[in-house]
Order: C-alpha cells, then structure tokens, then sequence
C-alpha cells in the first residue's frame, strides 16, 4: 500500500528507511522517525478506535502526549501492551497495534448501539443504574462494563522486560526541550552548573520544530540542533529525550520516566525497557509548553476533527497530510500557521475565523498567500461518521449567541485551534498555587513554592523573544547562585511574526432544532450536555462535577478539556473562571508503566534474602526452606517421599526420644555493653535483671508502653558489663531500634551501647535426651554436667580450636544448648555436631517440628506475641515484677487488662484426636447459634503433638483461665469445618518443666 | 519524597529514615505515681498538628541516631533540624 499522504519533501522522518507494521492485522508502510500515528495518517487511516461511552468512531485529534483518543494496544517482541497512544509511540520495524475498546472490530463495532441509547446514558449513568440489586453487581454489571467499556488488555504472562531505577542530583532540571529549556540549560551549562534537560518526545526542540521563526541568524529548529549538540558535549549536563517528568514531589524531588527500548523491536541485552529517575535538584525550569485547546461544535469527535497544531506538526515533522480538503476552524491566528503550511505544500485550506477582523503579519501571509479566509465564521457540526466528509458552517454574530443561514462545504479534516493552555501540571504538583491570567483565558503558575520556576509557554508568554529572554537570564541566575560563575551570554536576535488577539470565544451555540453532541471530554464522552445535567442537578464544586461525569478523568487527564470544562461550569453559574476553580493536578502527569515503578524490585528481588552460615549444608541435606520475615530456613528436611506432615513429626519424635539439631542463626542478638548495661536491661524487661551473675542466662520478656508484649528471649550475662540479648527473628530490627530510642531520648544518662551482632553468630540448637552426652563430645575439656552446666547456665568452650558460647536454654522444652560461635564458622561447627551425634542418633529439624516441640510445651511464640497480647494473656504475669518500674508496666493496670474474664493460653484437643484444627479457627460455645456468632477466643497454633500422637492446639481464650476441662467447638468457615474440642491446660507436655532441668 | 538534614550526617533522602512520632511527648519518670489521664496522654493521646510540629525520627539506615525534626505537617517543609538531646530554642 502506498503512503498516498506522505509529501514529496519535507518532514523530519528518515526516508531512507522504510519500516512495515501491522494495524487490525493489516499491513502499511512508514518510515523511520514516523509514530504509529503519524504512519497510519500517511496512510489515510483516520478511524483507529472507539470512544468510552458511547462506542463512537474515533481518530487522532492531537499528535503527542495530549492525545485522547488514538490509545491502542501494542504488541511487541511477543509481549502485548494496553493503552498506548499512537502519537507517542515510535514506529519500528514489526510493530503490530490493535484498537481497544472495540468489538467485533473497529468498522462495526456493537457498542456503538449506545450512541442511539444515548439518552439513557446522560452524566451520572453509571452510578444511577448499576446500583441496585446489589447482587447483580459482580456477576452481570461488572463483567458488563469491563468488557463494553474497557480501553486494553494487560497481558497476564510474566513480564520479560527489566525495568530500572536511578538516583540523581543536580543543580538545575528542566522538564522540556522547547526554546525556553534549551535557552535556560544552555546559560545554566555556561555557568557550571550540574543540569539535566529532560524532552518527553523522541526529538528535541519543542515548538521550534514546527514554527517559523529565526533566532541569531537561523532557522529555529537549526538553532535547537545546534544547542543540543553542544550540550551533549558538555560534562556538566545530561540531556534526555523520550524522558518524562511526570511527578514534582516535596524538597524538590521530581520523577522522571525515560523509555529507553520502547522504539526498538526489542530491547537490547542489559538494556532495560524503562528507567526510572528520582531527581533531587537544588532548582527546577518547568519548560513545558502550552497545549492547543478545542472549539466545542456539534459532532467534534468525528475522526479527522483534530488540533490545529498536530496537523502542523504531522506535516512539518512527519511529512504528512491529514487531509486534502482542510478546513481550519480558529478563534486565534495559530489556524493560519497552519493553513499556511497546508498551502506552502500545495494544498488549499479554508480558514474559518470567529473573530470579526483580525489584522495581523500572519493573517496578511496568508491573504498574500490568497487562501479563503471568512471571518466571523463558525463550524456547527462536522458531518460524517467514521471520517468528516464536510462541515456545516455558519456565520455569527458579534455577541455570539446567533448563527447565519446553515452552509454545507466539503471537506476531509477540520483543524482547530482555541487558542493555548499553559501546561501548569509541575508547578501545580509542587505546591504552587495557580492563577487565572485574563489575558489568554486560562491559568498560569502564581507564586513559586519550592525552588521553581515556570517560563515560557507554560507561564502563558507566547512570544519568542520573551520567552529566549527570560529563560536565558533565568538559567544564568539560578546558576550563579549554585557555581557563583558569571558568564555573561549575549541572548540572540528573534525574527518571529506578531499576532494579533485571540477570540474568547470557545464553544459554538446549537442551531435551533438540533441536538447534536457536542464533547468536551474526547476520551471520556463528556459532553456539554452532560455537565448541564450535573450541574441541574445539583452539583456545583467543581471537584463533585468532575467525579459525577467523570470529566477530565481518562487517561490524558483532560489535558485538552479541562479549560472548556471549566468555561461552561462558570457561564452556566455566571462565575468567572477563577471562582469555579480547578481541579488539583495529581501526579502522574502522563500514565506510567507499573513495571518503571516497580523497577527491579520483582520476585525475589522484592526483598533482601539472608541465608545463614549452615545454607548450603542444609540445601545438601534436602531442606525445604520456608520466609521467615527476610530469612530462609530449613522447614523440614525431606527424606524418600516423606510429606512436610510425616517429616516434621519424625524430627520432633527424635528430639524427644534421641537428639536433634536446629539452626537458629537467624534469633535476633544484640550487644549491650556498658556499666549501666543491667540497669538498662531492668527498666525494658519486666522482670527482675540487677542480680543477674555473670556466666548466667535469664528469659525476658519485654513489653511496649501501652503494655502489649513486644518481644521475648533470653539475655545472658557475658562478664560484668556485657550482656548477650536474644530476640525472635521477627523483631529484632524493632528491639534495637527501641533500645537505641530509650538510650538517645529517655535515659541519655545511662552509660550503655547497644549493637546488632545478628550477623557476627552462627547458631545452632541441641534438643533432646541425649543432647548432654553429645556435648560433652563436642567439648571434651568442658564440665558440661548437671551441676558444670545447670539449667540457663552459659559457658565459654572450645569447640576443636574454635571458641564457641555455650548456653543452657531450652524452646523446645527438653534437655537442650545452644552453641553459638563466629559466623565463619557456622559451617564447621554444624558439620561437626552431626558427625559427633551420629552415634546418638541426630536428626536435624526444621521450623515445622520446631513449632510443633514448642506448641505442645505452651512456649509462646509470634503467633500469641501477635500485638495484642499482655504478659497475662501468655501465662507469663509470673515474669512481671511487682517491685519495679518497667516500660509499659503502668499500662497493666488498664481496667480491661485486669478484668476477671481477662483473655488466656489455653491448650486445645479435638474430641475425636484426629482433627486437626486449623490456625486461626474461632472457638464458640454453640456451632449452631446465629450468626454472628459470638466468638469467645481464636487458634493461634496448630499442631501434630509428637508426645500423645493427637493434634493439639494452642488458642487465646476470654477467661481462659477457667475454661480448662469445658466443651466448645473450633469453627473454620474458611475450610469449612466445626470441630467439637475440648479445653485442656496449655502446657500439655512436661507441665512441670522437669525435662529442661534434668 | 522528604529531603531530611540529618545533624551527624547531612542532607539524606526520607527513604533512610523511620518516623518516630510526636517529639514534644516526655515519658514520665519510673517509679513515680501517675493518673491515669496522664498516662494516657504520654501513650495515646496526640494532637495530630496541622503546621509546624516538633517530631522524631531515626536514621535507620545511615548513623542509627534518633533526631528531632521540625516539620510543617501540611507544606512539609522542613525548618531545623536537631540531634536527640540538644537544647531547643
Ligand atoms: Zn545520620
């Protein structure tokens, strides 16, 4: 097919190479450093999807970020992407898009059926008809509206593509490579300072590649060229394209995203797709620009009704044509620009001017050039379905309000231009309070609020030669604040045509006896009729009449309705603008992939994964690991096809009959040091530490200051002033952190240092009868006995020339040691207790049987530490002390902390000993009573108990304390089971604690 | 994302920091008899400022110190800076 749009000469494409894509399956020809878009349009293709709402035909209307309607789904290296819009994405060789919100296709599209039942779908729609009955929600109005009304579709495959982040300072960055950023970075540059210039679009320059302008003694564009090219050679500057700057944020950090792959075929090895920026910069330039706004007319989302400036911009920078036959509809002199351009290449427009007589250097090149110009013209409606086939036109009077006899002209485009809209976005992100300029009807940055600053077009100064001058002495301020350089640039000559006043004229009043729809939202289908229903109906915040008929709410954000909007809420209210207000910019400026924002941080990636010294021995050993916050540890060690179930049973089993082995590297340790070390440790236990002696182990447990348990372990007295802290795994970060707050805030007087020595220890766990015997052949030169060694007793050993801390304590309630020694030989020290405790039979064991040995002891573990617990609840008020103050002591005496009926550890046993109960069941008095039935307490961990071969169970029961001997039922709606159970003390194995001491 | 001066490291970004709350709250002594209103001022009850507010922070990740920050909790602006016990004027 051929390009039958394409001009001659002209465009700043590579006509060298020509690139073939797919569109709806079908094949077309461009060219390189085309868009999708603009290759379609040198095509002829103007219908490329299907409005929202009403599933009416649509097309391009713009030519980058602010287009509504062209979004399409891209398919690329095997993978698909939703909601791309063709403006902004480059062609490459192999592209395939396909339209969105369309089915069955495009051409004939069933949806559409709404444009006919347009009157039941007016503003408000939504929320009026699928409200009730509420049941019908999930299964028929949801599915209903996702398929009818939904723009792409996100692949459900594993993302292939990497995505990265980076952190960056700088002094200066400027979000947008028009006249303004590059005059601003090219005098920050001069001056030293660190810039970075951002350009959303693939080529810089901005409005300097469509203008006709000269600067010093060039084209505008040749003058962009060559500032780029001297930037790029500067060490001090960095210079993006295809960056967006989408997020101003506090302290002057911004978000950029750059697409680094997206115009290739695929992306290169070790490239990523995406980058993201974090910019910390000490001042920012928003450079932004303006955008062009729409006249409101009948029938103006009919594909080939688009802005004024993309068809320049399709002509001057891609070489197209968007029609043969344009009409140019404007109420400002922007239209002739662009009707100029049209006719500079052999093609005649009419140009259809609101105002009455505007005279002005542009209006009299394009008289001079004898192009049809008829002022005080209006379009009232383009007609046409999937494409303008001509326009009703009309005159109008003075004041607006009436419209001359209806003519009909032919035509195959309408370009229109409203006149411009600053793009305030950033500076409305940063805090900046915007405000309404008169001038240009629309509103500009008031009063900066952090350190930026606003120029050019996106401050509403639409003159070159303002625009050069501001900017280049704003960059040469702003820098020789940071560097203190002062080089003194001369700021070049502008040749550039004077315009005349535009026309605040906006939206084209209906003829009489026609309806057309007349939008202000393209992508949406928020029609001026839309907003007249919520506002008769009540709704007159701003912010309210945006939700209601979801105006300025797609994805393009209304970056082109919002200002029309607006002008129809204040004529309705008979408000000026300002009063009705706008409504807050939020970031992100454009949509952004969540796999920029995700960046690496994906799969394992998502989190740090600590392994600890013994790891590979235990993935030797068929370990399956199991998280435990960041950790990986053995859950149990698989033998032959054993399940986690008979696994786990046969490690605890041999615990309690041989010995067994358990790496408990990943406890929590702390250092505390100092003379006040014990003084400290009495004041965050609750219980009694000031007589501790050294080469002695004491369990604590310590508390917030609301009197919720925090954390439990056992601190071992090292020698006079340093003690060793154990906490669980899970919070050991908080423990410290909460030591340190104590330390620097509260008690600064007490002399102690507290450090994390988590990493500096291997740990290993010796549980089980026979675990003495092993020990003493661990450390055959250390009295380990009864009496050497008793019970929370600690020791230093020499474990074969390595020295290793012995400490006599038990979690899983039998005979048991640790041995802890240095990291670096975690590995030695593991290997040889399961050499030496081969004769005694040593198993390893993982969590699971760990978990299992402690449940039916009553040790309670995280799962009862849950953050709702008191010392009480645990059965631990044994550990309180009545004599001393303590954190979070106070809180104890809380009314409900020491209610009768107060909450307690109970143990759990199913009637029959055979189910067991899962975690988390909620123990009731009545399995048949109504719901909600009234829940007396809950599971918090279920086991298999080794020692009576029944399931056992420990639960947090309301008055607990005599509940011991009742009859009640576990009910699990989530697996669907009630289980009549009966409770029974939570020490269910050894309740005297004999085992530990023996 | 805030931009936190930290007065033993610097200027470092809030991603290294953990908020700590309200830093005019004085723990009340050990060992000394309290009402209950008291108490529950000191643990739960927080006046939620809009504007400047004296508040805590730790540098988790850098130097592991608890400092004071005077932040306006609605611009966030960030007026001085303290280290955990230094004199505040
Ligand atoms: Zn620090």
């Amino acid at each position: 097919m051929t390009q039958a749009f394409r001009i001659e000469n002209g465009g700043l494409i590579n006509k060298d190479k020509k690139l073939s894509f797919k569109f709806n399956g079908k094949t077309y020809f461009g060219y390189e450093g085309d868009t999708l878009a603009s290759a379609l349009l040198a095509n002829g293709v103007h219908l490329v999807g299907r409005s929202f709402k009403y599933h009416r035909p649509r097309g391009f209307f713009g030519a980058g970020v602010d287009e509504p309607y062209a979004v399409v789904q891209l398919y690329r290296n095997g993978e698909t992407e939703p909601n791309i819009k063709a403006t902004e994405q480059e062609l490459f060789e192999g592209l395939e898009a396909k339209s969105v919100n369309c089915w069955p296709s495009v051409n004939f599209d069933i949806g559409a059926i709404n444009n006919f039942l347009r009157i039941f779908l007016p503003a408000g729609f939504y929320y009026k008809t699928f409200m009730w009955p509420k049941s019908f929600w999930y299964r028929i109005y949801e599915p209903f509206i996702r398929k009818a009304a939904g723009l792409g579709v996100a692949s459900t495959k594993h993302d292939k593509e990497r995505y990265e982040h980076k952190y960056e300072y700088c002094d200066l960055l400027i979000a947008g490579s028009g006249p303004s950023g590059l005059a601003g970075a090219y005098a920050a540059a001069k001056n030293g300072a660190k810039v970075i210039l951002a350009e959303d679009k693939p080529r810089f320059g901005g409005s300097l590649l469509t203008s006709d302008v000269n600067i010093g003694n060039q084209s505008g564009k040749d003058w962009a060229e060559g500032i780029i090219a001297e930037l790029k050679t500067m060490p001090n500057v960095v210079v993006k394209n295809r960056s967006q700057i989408f997020g101003y944020y506090d302290h002057n950090m911004l978000v950029m995203s750059e697409k680094v792959s997206d115009h290739l075929p695929s992306t290169k090895k070790y490239h990523p797709n995406k980058r993201l920026w974090y910019i910390r910069a000490k001042e920012v330039l928003i450079s932004s620009g303006s955008i062009e706004r729409p006249i409101v007319f009948g029938n103006n989302d009919t594909p080939g009704v688009m802005l004024s400036s993309a068809a320049k911009e399709y002509l001057k920078v891609y070489g197209v044509l968007v029609g043969r036959k344009p009409l140019v509809f404007t109420n400002n002199d922007s239209g002739y620009e662009t009707a100029i351009e049209f006719k500079k290449h052999g093609v005649d427009p009419v140009v259809l001017d609101s105002r009455k007589n505007p005279e002005s250097e542009i209006i009299d090149e394009a008289k001079n050039l004898g192009i049809n110009i008829k002022n005080s013209y209006v379009v009232v409606a383009a007609q046409g379905y999937k494409k303008v086939k001509s326009a009703d036109i009309a005159s109008i009077s003075e004041d607006k309000k009436q419209l001359g006899k209806i003519e009909n002209i032919q035509c195959d485009c309408i370009c229109v231009s409203g006149f411009w809209t600053p793009t305030i976005h950033l500076a409305s992100q940063s805090g900046n309070k915007t405000k309404f300029k008169e001038e240009i009807d629309a509103f500009v940055p008031g009063q900066s609020k952090q350190n930026e600053i606003t120029l050019g077009a996106a401050n509403g100064v639409f003159s070159l030669e303002e625009t050069l001058k501001t900017s280049f002495t704003a960059g040469s301020e702003l820098s020789k604040k940071i560097t203190e350089n002062d080089n003194k640039m001369a700021i070049p000559n502008v040749v550039e045509k004077k315009s005349s006043q535009h026309d605040k004229f906006w939206c084209v009043p209906l003829p009489k006896g026609k309806n057309y729809k007349r939008f202000l939202d393209f992508q949406n289908d928020v029609a001026v009729s839309d907003v007249e229903i919520a506002l008769r109906e009540g709704y007159r915040s701003i912010e309210h009449v945006k939700r209601y008929t979801t105006l300025g709410m797609a994805t393009d954000q209304g970056k082109t309705s919002n200002l029309n909007g607006l002008q129809l809420v204040s004529e309705i209210e008979n408000k000026v603008v300002p009063a009705v207000g706008h409504t807050t910019f939020r970031p992100p400026y454009t949509p952004v992939s969540i796999g920029a924002i995700v960046g690496r941080e994906v799969g394992k990636h998502s989190k740090p994964t600590r392994k600890s010294p013994m790891h590979s021995w235990h993935e030797k050993n068929n370990a399956v690991f199991v998280d435990a916050g960041v950790w990986l540890r053995p859950r149990y060690y698989k033998r032959g096809n054993e399940n986690l179930f008979e696994a786990s049973k046969r490690e605890a089993k041999n615990v309690r009959t041989n010995v067994g082995v358990c790496d408990v590297t990943t406890l929590g340790k702390i250092d505390v040091k100092g003379p006040d070390a014990a003084e400290l440790l009495n004041r965050v236990y609750t219980n009694g530490w000031l007589k501790l002696p050294v080469g002695k182990a004491r369990y604590g447990v310590m508390l917030r200051e609301d009197g919720i348990v925090m954390d439990d372990g056992t601190t071992t007295r090292i020698s006079e002033n340093h003690y060793h802290m154990t906490t669980t795994t899970a919070q050991a970060a908080n423990v410290l952190s909460h030591l340190e707050y104590y330390l620097q805030l509260v008690w600064p007087e007490l002399n102690v240092n507290v450090v994390s020595t988590t990493e500096q220890w291997a740990g290993a766990a010796i549980a089980g009868p026979k675990s003495r015997d092993l020990l003493q052949k661990l450390f055959p030169n250390s009295d380990v006995s009864n009496e050497g060694l008793p019970f929370m007793g600690y020791m230093e050993g020499d474990l074969f020339g390595v020295k290793a801390r012995i400490f006599r304590i038990s979690f899983s309630g039998e005979l048991a040691y640790e041995v802890n020694v240095e990291s670096d030989y975690g590995n030695f020290m593991w290997e040889k207790i399961v050499e030496f405790g081969e004769e005694f039979k040593i198993q390893p064991y993982g969590t699971e049987a760990l978990s299992t040995l402690r449940i039916e002891m009553g040790h309670v573990a995280g799962s009862e530490l849950d953050g709702r617990t008191i010392p009480f609840d645990n059965a631990l008020e044994g550990l309180v002390s009545k004599k001393k103050d303590f954190i979070g002591k106070r809180s104890l005496q809380r009314s409900a902390f020491i209610a009768e009926d107060r909450q307690r550890i109970v143990g759990v046993v199913p009637l029959d000993k055979q189910t067991s109960i899962p975690e988390g069941s909620h123990l009731v008095k009545d399995d048949k009573a109504p719901l909600p039935n009234p829940k007396l307490g809950h599971i918090s961990a279920s086991c298999w108990s080794v020692e009576y071969d029944n399931p056992f169970s420990l639960a947090i029961l309301k008055d607990g304390k005599n509940m011991i001997g009742q009859k009640l039922f576990a009910m699990s709606p989530l697996k669907n089971k009630v289980i009549p159970v009966e409770i029974v003390s939570s020490h269910y194995v050894d309740p005297k604690g004999e085992r530990v001491r023996s | 994302m805030l931009y936190i001066n930290c007065p033993h490291c610097g200027m470092r970004s809030q991603n290294e920091f953990s908020y700590g709350g309200d830093a005019s709250v004085k723990r009340p002594e050990l060992n000394k008899e309290i009402s209950d209103n008291e108490w529950d001022d000191f643990v739960y009850n927080r006046k939620s400022l809009r504007g400047k507010h004296l508040e805590l922070w730790q540098h988790i990740s850098g130097c592991r110190q608890w400092i004071k920050v005077e932040r306006d909790t609605s611009t966030h602006e960030i007026f001085r800076t303290f280290k955990a016990n230094e004199e505040i004027a």
